[in-house]
């Protein structure tokens, strides 16, 4: 006999120390933001991987798809003018 | 930030699982959809080429059969082992074997959290694995049907046990589903201290009276074999494992990890002065590793089958603890129903952790973590 | 040194108490943290009795009577909302009392400075728990109900002086540490929609409590399953 209403998923991001962004730490259940929170401290940090906590519920979040991998993503890969690498500088010039 | 990606298709399949799993057997039993064809064509390039599968990505229906099937298993064997060393939690002999012994459990509640997290990228969810499990639809592992008789089975179980686990578990943090592989990263990492601990258990009492050396040896004794069964059947009789190496979720065969552990095992053994329970082990210096004796598949088979000495117990037990909770997990369902709208209000992640209702705990964590 | 007993104990038995729960909580993510929080007690237990002497040899091999935690903590554990009856009980208690400590220049500032942190969230997961079961279903309800009725009788120990605590110099004013506790738990309780419970919050039994190194019958069982391994091999080392 299973519980009638289960709760629902949240992620979970991390910031492990002052001065880096929160990164995807993984996923939990919990019936609520507040104990959301908590259980995500009590997961994911308990080996001292975090000093800030973000949760969001999973429903919202929007994802890109991979059928649009195509279009999002590669119109970007052939503009190298965006790279400092693709401009030549005569050797000897500093501070560029 | 390809785990959002994947969890935002625990959404969407969820829904959608049907729809999805029709449009792979389309695929596979035709190949005159040319859209699935591509699909599959796409997914077999990326696994010959070591990328990873994430969720959303098509892949075949027996793919996603196989890798729920494997993580739920997993998934459940972390819950249920809880349990034989949960069994030592209130009598461990010193207050620092007790505290180690309940961060390794807890650990496993934490892993088993992980994997059925990853097992739900793939649109099913806890509670469905949970009910299967406990319907006794889905397995878990059969090592875990063995008695924790003595303080000693501890330290077997960490040393053996994990050990074999361990074995097992490395090379799935290759494996081409990119949750599971992520999951097992995170749960490799943290079990480095389970098989030491046991180790470390073990040498202690090896190492101190007779009556406790005495005891060492005896659980070695009963654990050894059991815990070369974990690699599974002999290849040539395990059913799903071709697939399973063609598919990247499985990249060394049984009969292969098995003998890695033995190697590994044997020269441990020799430190802590214990012996291992097989007069047939010996050094094979054409093979470059050791020979061992045969295993009694047949204990295995009965184990499976449901009649080792704790099959009845663990379920049981796990049954229970679900049953008697239930009544809680509704409460907290009912209550953040009737304080609901102060929760769901769509808001950007910055804005959430600014807000007046979690601020305050989340500056809490940042303090106290 | 009886301070560092009585406070040491309390850690030692409601850490081992929570213990009991592993692989039987109502929920995978309430395993991990009901860990947690038994893992923190066993700490501070580990820091204050080694303060005394020799930490396994005070957990394995003092009798019962030795002992000086709260009767609260050895309570067996009951249903969940039993369980969280006692840690809102006891971590609101815990959480003023080392405050205070904290706050103070006696022997226990250092310890309790540290000690203070984890148990603010010892008492926030108490009373987060408190309000979602006073306020779930009509089941909870009841049984939060149940667990707050049932325990009342034991929290009035909580505020006799313990010794070496007992003067101006320690910080802490017993009266005020009750009048707080009450308030905070007054609060919660009525947040939760139940009810303070109305009887006495001590028993009728003159000889004391369990800071006199007197228990009650569930603790024996305790303490015998706690202590049974270590005593069968006297002097041996784990």
């Amino acid at each position: 006999m299973s519980s009638s209403t289960d709760w629902p998923l949240w992620e979970v991001f991390v910031r492990s120390r002052r001065g880096l962004s929160h990164t995807h730490a993984g996923s939990l259940h919990a019936p609520d933001a507040e104990m959301a929170l908590r259980n995500a401290r009590d997961l994911y940090t308990r080996r001292s991987e975090g000093v800030s906590i973000w949760v969001v519920p999973s429903t919202a979040i929007t994802a890109s798809s991979p059928d649009e991998k195509d279009s999002f993503f590669e119109p970007a890969g052939d503009k190298p003018y965006r790279h400092p690498t693709f401009y030549e500088i005569p050797d000897g010039v500093k501070h560029l | 930030m390809a785990a959002v990606t994947a969890h935002q298709t625990t959404q969407k399949t969820l829904g959608t699982a049907n729809a999805a799993g029709g449009a792979g057997s389309t695929a596979a039993a035709g190949e005159t959809d040319a859209p699935a064809a591509d699909h599959l064509a796409a997914f077999d390039a990326a696994v010959a080429a070591d990328e990873r599968i994430e969720p959303r990505d098509w892949m075949p229906d027996a793919y996603r059969a196989t890798l729920i099937r494997q993580m739920a298993q997993h998934a459940h064997s972390e819950i249920i082992g809880m349990q034989p060393e949960a069994n030592w939690i209130t009598r461990a002999p010193s207050l620092r074997r007790k505290a180690i012994l309940m961060a390794k459990v807890q650990d496993e509640a934490g892993h088993g959290l992980y994997l059925y997290s990853a097992a739900e990228t793939l649109g099913t969810s806890r509670e469905e694995l949970l009910d299967k499990l406990h319907a006794g639809r889905q397995r878990y592992s059969s090592i875990f049907n063995y008695p924790t008789l003595t303080w000693a089975d501890v330290g077997a179980i960490g040393w053996l046990v994990d050990g074999a686990a361990i074995t097992n578990q490395v090379p799935l943090c290759r494996c081409s589903y990119g949750p599971y592989a992520r999951a097992m990263v995170r749960i490799c990492k943290e079990e480095s201290f389970h098989q030491r601990q046991g180790y470390e258990l073990l040498l202690a009492l090896s190492r101190g009276t007779e009556a406790q050396h005495a005891m060492a040896q005896d659980a070695v004794n009963r654990w050894w074999w059991p815990s070369l069964m974990m690699f599974g059947p002999p290849d040539d009789a395990s059913s799903h494992s071709e697939q399973s190496m063609a598919w990247k979720i499985k990249r060394h065969s049984n009969d292969e990890l098995r003998r890695r552990f033995v190697d590994i095992c044997v020269p441990q053994a020799e430190a802590l002065g214990l012996e291992l329970p097989d007069p047939d082990i010996r050094w094979n210096e054409e093979l470059g590793g050791h020979d061992f004796g045969a295993i009694d598949w047949s204990e295995f088979q009965e184990v499976l089958k449901g009649n080792g000495p704790c099959n009845d117990q663990r379920i049981s037990q796990r049954r229970r603890a679900h049953e008697e909770g239930a009544w809680v997990r509704d409460a907290a369902a009912a209550y953040a129903a009737k304080h609901a709208p102060a929760q769901t209000s769509p808001r950007t992640p910055a804005s959430a952790s600014a807000s007046a209702q979690t601020s305050a705990s989340a500056q809490h964590v940042e303090e106290t973590a | 040194m009886s301070a560092a007993l009585a406070l040491g104990d309390d850690a030692l038995v409601l850490s081992h108490r929570l213990g009991e729960w592993a692989g039987h909580a109502p929920v995978l993510e309430e395993e991990v943290a009901l860990a947690n929080i038994a893992l923190d007690l066993l700490g501070q237990a580990r820091v204050l009795l080694s303060l005394v002497g020799d930490e396994d040899e005070l957990a394995y091999l003092r009798e019962e009577r030795a002992f000086r935690n709260l009767q609260l903590v050895e309570q067996p554990n009951g249903d969940f909302a039993h369980t969280i009856a006692r840690q809102l009980y006891f971590s609101v208690y815990q959480h003023l009392l080392y405050e205070r400590l904290a706050a103070g220049d006696g022997e226990f500032a250092g310890l309790a400075a540290k000690a203070v942190k984890e148990v603010a969230y010892h008492r926030d997961h108490a009373e987060q728990w408190v309000l979602r079961l006073g306020d779930g279903t009509e089941e909870s309800h009841g049984r939060m109900q149940s667990g707050l009725d049932t325990l009342w009788r034991f929290t009035g120990e909580m505020f006799q002086p313990v010794e070496g605590l007992d003067s101006p110099e320690s910080g802490v004013d017993w009266q005020v540490l009750e009048s707080s506790w009450l308030a905070a738990v007054t609060d919660v309780v009525e947040r939760a929609t139940l009810t303070v419970p109305a009887g006495p919050r001590s028993g009728g039994w003159a000889a004391g409590a369990g800071r006199q190194g007197l228990h009650t019958e569930p603790f024996g069982r305790m303490i015998a399953e706690m202590q049974h391994l270590h005593r069968s091999h006297p002097g041996a080392s784990w």
